[in-house]
């Protein structure tokens, strides 16, 4: 049982809540994830990236958008509910030292996960340019806290409605142009922009890590739902990652493998809506 | 063999009961051997096969009673020796075959913890009843006593007729015990060491307790409120429980005992890394690990409309291996609703290690085995979902270094099979999160802990048991090791006083 402390609505879609689970906060690095469930019996486990803690409160936040079922339903709970199930940290904590010159790139939802590793190669006295990109304005989150972190900071939307108009991967480019080029690229956003940045700085010999987000029950070796092929090895994301290369990840098979449930996914999501619907009609 | 109703053969016992009872304490040896090895009465393959309710529904009384009566009563105790735990065997049939279940049930509980579970998933036939005088009289393992039923049969008595003793717990000794894993080794620990008045805590990874009980073996061959019945008593003993909680990532294995004070560390973590084949394809969507698939199905209750978890709607289902796993993940694809299911394996069916039960039952339901060839590739289409696989012929050749004889490739005899879900069944690794997060513990080169005699591990004050020393193991061993690691954490702690 986590009990919400906090809820905020960033855009239509996407929500920060603050958690209470002082195990988790005490324990958890930058990189890390958790599964929680919305209901102990029938739920399904959902992984979603820690975006910050805070031991004194004995919190952890989490950044999530409505995409499906339980986000929806997640989005539902309200401060002082319950959460019946939430289990971390998981996953193997982000490598941090001082590499140098560092480009992180935030795409959508994926600058939550960024944000604590931003944070902690800042620390580590790395030179940070921290890009950020959405489909539109509304849909940038955490603009202050990365800017605070940065020593360059850009924007992108794919629309213009403000900063540049272009995607992640223009201004990417031109970093990996210019003399120094960067020592390490972070990405970590849809699959596709992970995988059109990585295909961004390959001519560039540009070591670039992504975070994937990958289909997942148990979160700690058992199931290998979330195997990914990276290189000539199969790799699990739950405990081998969920960082690696992105030079040897082969995006398409794991797009392909996200995508297994769609239809299904689709329907309980769905009917999820619509019974919401119907209770508050009944209610009204 | 033809399928048989309950009823009849309920029927059956009871006037083959009222003609031996009488006599029953001048029974010659020739005599008890003439009764009928009583079938295990099951629920109608064609109706089970669409559901998930228990395929084999448990003896009768009269039943129970005439098959006790069977048992020779031997003064060589064989059977005794091929069981893992040594339960006094003839004991508690002869209390059967007396109709005294509440004895029978004390002399099992002396042994064993879990009765109910072993009774269903034990491998007797390799076992105790492999052993068994009447079986080798009658040349057919299949008609030695039916011990596992006996077992099953009592543990069941107790339960659905509310006579679960709850064991009773020393005063406390104000020492504190951390049990990671809630699976058979795991409960066992919590019960041993609860019972000598310590405090004993449960480590669970996931949301449900019960470990490979709970999330690999179906509901059809394990329904999940005995795993329920097992877990009460043990709260009611005052065994404290936290789910959701991996040792290794929300604590380190080590702070249990720096940090929070535990004086004993029992891991018992199971075999959980499902091993793959290695093959081209078998990342393509619609392959799954039977870890995967059952868990979905079992722990994450799949087959239930209600359900989030989304499980992979399959026409077409190839399960690759031969154990157990592979029984289960074969009949639980014909329950989801699949039309055609086959077991692949490369040898032939005598060298399956599967419990000869459950390939019968998979047989009864509806699946189809084909034998001597394995997958080499997996083929998908334009979207990389499976649309096939490329399969190889064998033949056997001469005995390898298990002693069963080893499939030979026949070249050139590949061939296509259509299927739009392949489930990989072909074994577990070690689970190496705990080693991982722990480097002092010494683990051997497959990953499994090292143990002592007394079941302790390299680091001071950790046990360790079941699985996660075996390797993939039966639920009997891991009990037997949960035995020993409590007998020995509980000396300790007598020791340390």
């Amino acid at each position: 049982m986590s009990r919400i402390l906090f809820k905020q609505q960033f855009t239509e879609d996407v929500f920060l809540m603050r958690l209470h689970a002082p195990l988790i906060a005490e324990e958890r690095q930058a990189g890390q994830f958790i599964i929680l469930q919305t209901d102990d019996d029938f739920g399904e486990r959902i992984p979603l990236t820690i975006a910050d803690a805070d031991t004194k409160e004995g919190s952890i936040t989490i950044i999530f958008q409505v995409v499906g079922k339980t986000t929806k339903q997640l989005s539902t709970f309200s401060v002082d509910d319950e959460l019946p199930a939430l289990v971390g940290p998981l996953g193997t904590p982000t490598h941090i030292e001082n590499f140098g010159r560092v480009v992180c790139v935030g795409g959508g939802i994926g600058v939550a996960p960024l944000h604590p590793i931003a944070q902690a190669l800042k620390k580590a006295g790395n030179h940070v340019t921290i890009i950020t990109g959405a489909r539109t304005k509304d849909l940038l989150i955490l603009e202050n806290e990365m800017k605070a972190i940065a020593d360059e900071f850009i924007v992108c939307t794919d629309d213009g409605s403000y900063g540049r108009k272009a995607l992640v991967t223009a201004p990417l480019k031109e970093l990996c142009e210019q003399t120094p080029k960067p020592d390490m690229v972070i990405s970590i956003g849809p699959p596709v922009m992970m995988k059109f940045c990585s295909e961004t700085t390959r001519p560039y010999q540009v070591f670039t890590q992504v975070s994937l987000n990958t289909i997942m029950v148990d979160g700690t070796g058992m199931c290998g739902g979330c195997r990914v092929n990276v290189g000539k090895e199969v790799k699990f994301v739950c405990v081998d990652g969920p960082e690696f290369d992105g030079h040897l990840v082969d995006f398409d098979n794991m797009i392909n493998r996200l995508n297994s449930y769609k239809d299904i996914e689709r329907h309980h999501y769905k009917c999820f809506v619509e019974n919401a619907f119907k209770e508050q009609e009944v209610e009204a | 063999m033809s399928y048989i109703q309950p009823e009849q053969l309920a029927e059956q016992a009871r006037s083959l009961l009222d003609e031996y009872l009488p006599k029953v304490s001048s029974l010659k040896v020739k005599e008890r051997q003439k009764i009928p090895a009583q079938e295990m009465p099951t629920q109608d393959p064609i109706v089970r096969s669409a559901n998930m309710e228990e395929v084999a529904l448990g003896y009768s009384f009269e039943q129970a009673q005439l098959e006790a009566i069977r048992c020779l009563q031997c003064p060589k105790q064989n059977c005794i020796e091929g069981c893992p735990v040594k339960i006094d065997i003839p004991r508690f049939i002869h209390h059967i075959a007396q109709g005294e279940m509440e004895q029978a049930i004390a002399v099992l509980k002396e042994t064993t913890l879990l009765p109910a579970v072993c009774g269903r998933v034990c491998p007797q036939e390799k076992q105790c009843q492999l052993h068994c005088t009447l079986g080798k009289a009658l040349k057919d393992v299949d008609k030695s006593v039916a011990i596992g039923r006996l077992e099953r049969f009592v543990a069941d008595w107790e339960r659905i007729n509310g006579k679960t003793v709850i064991p009773a717990v020393k005063p406390a000794t104000g020492k504190k015990v951390a049990v990671v894993g809630s699976g058979p080794a795991g409960l066992v620990v919590a019960a041993d060491c609860r019972r000598e008045g310590h405090h004993v805590t449960i480590f669970e990874a996931f949301h449900k307790l019960g470990g490979v009980l709970r999330y690999g073996i179906p509901e059809f061959r394990l329904p999940n409120d005995i795993i329920d019945n097992e877990i009460e008593t043990l709260k009611a003993m005052g065994v404290e429980i936290k789910t959701n909680f991996v040792v290794g990532r929300t604590r380190k294995l080590i702070d249990l005992i720096e940090k929070d004070g535990y004086d004993a560390v029992f891991v018992g973590t199971g075999a959980g890394l499902p091993i793959f084949m290695g093959i081209e394809g078998e990342n393509l969507v619609g392959v799954f690990s039977a870890n995967e698939y059952l868990t979905r199905a079992n722990l994450m209750k799949a087959f239930e409309k209600r359900a989030d978890t989304p499980i992979y709607p399959s026409r077409k289902v190839m399960v690759l291996g031969g154990g157990n796993v592979a029984m289960d993940a074969s009949r639980m694809a014909k329950r989801l609703g699949a039309g055609t299911v086959y077991v692949v394996y490369r040898r032939t069916e005598n060298e399956m290690p599967a419990r000869k039960e459950e390939v019968l039952h998979a047989k009864e339901e509806g699946v189809e085995f084909l034998f001597l060839q394995n997958a080499r590739r997996v083929v998908g289409d334009s979207q990389g979902r499976v649309i096939g696989v490329e399969c190889v012929r064998y033949e056997l050749g001469e005995p390898d270094a298990s002693g069963r004889r080893a499939p030979v490739l026949i070249p050139n005899s590949e061939f296509v099979m259509e299927v739009d879900t392949v489930i990989v069944a072909v074994g577990n690794g070690s689970n190496p999160l705990i080693s991982q997060t722990t480097p002092q513990l010494a683990v051997n080169k497959r990953g499994n802990i090292l143990v002592d005699e007394t079941q302790k591990t390299s680091v001071d004050k950790i046990f360790a048991g079941g699985d996660i020393v075996l390797g993939a193991a039966t639920v009997i061993l891991a009990m037997g090791e949960g035995r020993r690691s409590a007998e020995g954490i509980n000396r300790m702690l007598a020791e340390g006083e």
